[in-house]
């Protein structure tokens, strides 16, 4: 576990390159600081003022070597680097509200963008005109869409929103792909089609993950419960309930491990192996045991006299992070046996975790 | 000068009742749902059965009703039911529930917070950290996100 504060704001997104070596990080703000790392710090190299509004969202695509960044001022660029700077294409995504979240598919030819504005706009590249078009998906949105997810096959997108939903669309665009053979959520995948759709999640739906071969998708929603909707098996949907704060980012890191994090500001273990089957397994966070040092006598009164109880003092939370967690990615290791994921937070800590089976 | 000056009734107008995009839940058709069976309950109390009645009040939980008369004759069973029991006894009692019914008696704690009468906030007060310790502060996130509570 390797911890690294990058200033006083909180972190609301953050992105790796394929290689790990930089990152684009947004501290709160309308602006997309990247950060290269050299030894065991991280230097400022670039930073991407086009947004008028907070940035919400930030991907960054491995092979194309694109940034997408979304903000509240319903807008959304595309950045590419050419001698040495990133240069910004305004994306025309046609929405009234802000923009919530945005994704690169996994071939990365298009992008996925969630809304305030109760639809996903999901753009893709026409090189005859050479701009970015987008197209959208409004079937059963009834509020804001808060996080989105892609399948593997490159045309499945996970939705949730702030209407206790949990939906799989399809994205497919017949401009620029092939027709997707039949998967377990559905073998008709018209632009636009509701493939999969959970009612009554219980809360805000926070974040959405399909597992690494898409044929499980897992979620957690704001009454503090993570569930899992196994494709193949009739849809089924199992919940488990947790006892503690919210969770804000779920992420597989094998077929059947799930990594939650959010508001307990440390992440948590879940395994799912079939219906009925979804468990929690451990906390991902164990504190060091801080050494107790003897308190003397005086001391012992002095805070019965200020505070009414004789406890050490507890100014900072056991676990790494100090506030609660806001996103979780993968850093190294395929997406079947990730090794290392990363953190960030509203305390504007950055942590790459190790993960071990 | 505007003539519409002197009142101010506008401003209690409630406009979101009037927006066409309006998020409406879902009906879920609890027409029928009458509450924990009152009979049933109080002779589980007559009997000194205790734990047998606060089974038997948990079950069957007003939620989709609108029928705000059920809630409320719902909502004194339990405190009956939560009343009778020692201070001692309530930590078993709340262990022996599973997890839905931990969540359903915070529900109704809560709910019973809300109009505090002559001694109900020291029973439910009790009842609440015995409860809070069973379930964690996911139960109480589960009263606050409830849509339907009782």
């Amino acid at each position: 576990m390797s911890i690294y504060t990058f200033g006083l704001e909180p972190l609301s997104c953050h992105a790796w390159n394929k290689d790990r070596t930089q990152i684009a990080i947004s501290p709160n703000s309308n602006v997309v600081h990247i950060y290269q790392k050299s030894g065991k710090e991280w230097n400022k190299i670039h930073e991407l003022t086009e947004h008028s509004g907070r940035i919400t969202g930030v991907d960054w695509a491995p092979e194309t070597n694109r940034i997408v960044t979304c903000a509240s001022d319903r807008n959304a660029y595309v950045w590419t680097l050419k001698d040495g700077v990133w240069k910004p294409t305004l994306v025309l995504v046609r929405i009234n509200r802000a923009a919530t979240c945005v994704k690169w598919s996994p071939m990365e030819n298009k992008f996925a963008l969630g809304s305030g504005a109760k639809l996903i706009s999901v753009c893709y590249f026409e090189k005859e005109n050479d701009w970015w078009l987008s197209k959208h998906i409004k079937k059963g949105i009834c509020s804001t869409v808060l996080s989105l997810d892609w399948h593997p096959n490159n045309v499945l997108l996970a939705a949730g929103s702030a209407d206790l939903h949990c939906r799989v669309f399809s994205a497919y665009i017949k401009d620029i792909e092939e027709k997707p053979g039949p998967t377990p959520w559905g073998s008709k995948m018209p632009f636009g089609e509701v493939l999969f759709e959970h009612k009554e999640c219980g809360g805000w739906v926070h974040s959405v993950s399909f597992s690494p071969s898409g044929d499980t998708l897992a979620w957690v929603s704001h009454n503090s419960s993570i569930s899992v909707a196994d494709g193949p098996r009739g849809k089924q949907v199992t919940h488990l309930t947790t006892d503690n704060l919210p969770l804000m980012s779920v992420i597989y890191v094998t077929e059947n491990d799930i990594v939650a994090a959010g508001h307990d500001c440390c992440p948590y273990q879940f395994s799912y192996i079939g219906p009925e089957a979804l468990g929690f397994v451990k906390k991902l966070d164990v504190p060091k045991q801080s050494s107790k040092g003897s308190m003397s006598a005086m001391q012992h009164f002095r805070n019965l006299d200020k505070k009414a109880t004789t406890e050490e003092d507890h100014n900072e939370m056991e676990t790494l992070h100090q506030n609660s967690i806001t996103q979780l990615c993968i850093v190294e290791g395929p997406k079947t046996n990730v090794e290392k994921y990363s953190s960030v937070g509203l305390d504007g800590a950055m942590v790459v975790w190790t993960f071990k089976v | 000068m505007s003539k519409n000056t002197v009142s101010d009734r506008f401003r209690k107008v409630d406009v979101d009742e009037y927006d066409e995009n309006k998020f409406v839940d879902e009906e879920d058709g609890g027409e029928n749902q009458m509450g924990p069976d009152e009979a049933e309950v109080d002779s589980l109390i007559r009997q000194g059965s205790l734990m047998g009645a606060l089974q038997a009040v948990l079950k069957n939980p007003p939620i989709n009703t609108k029928n705000q008369n059920v809630k409320d004759r719902a909502e004194g069973l339990v405190l009956k039911v939560l009343s009778s029991f020692k201070s001692a006894d309530i930590e078993k009692a709340v262990q022996s529930l599973d997890k839905n019914s931990v969540d359903l008696l915070m529900k109704y704690i809560y709910k019973g917070f809300e109009r505090p009468s002559e001694n109900s906030s020291t029973v439910l007060l009790q009842w609440h950290e015995k409860a809070l310790s069973a379930g964690g502060v996911g139960c109480i996130v589960r009263v606050l996100t409830a849509r339907k509570t009782v």
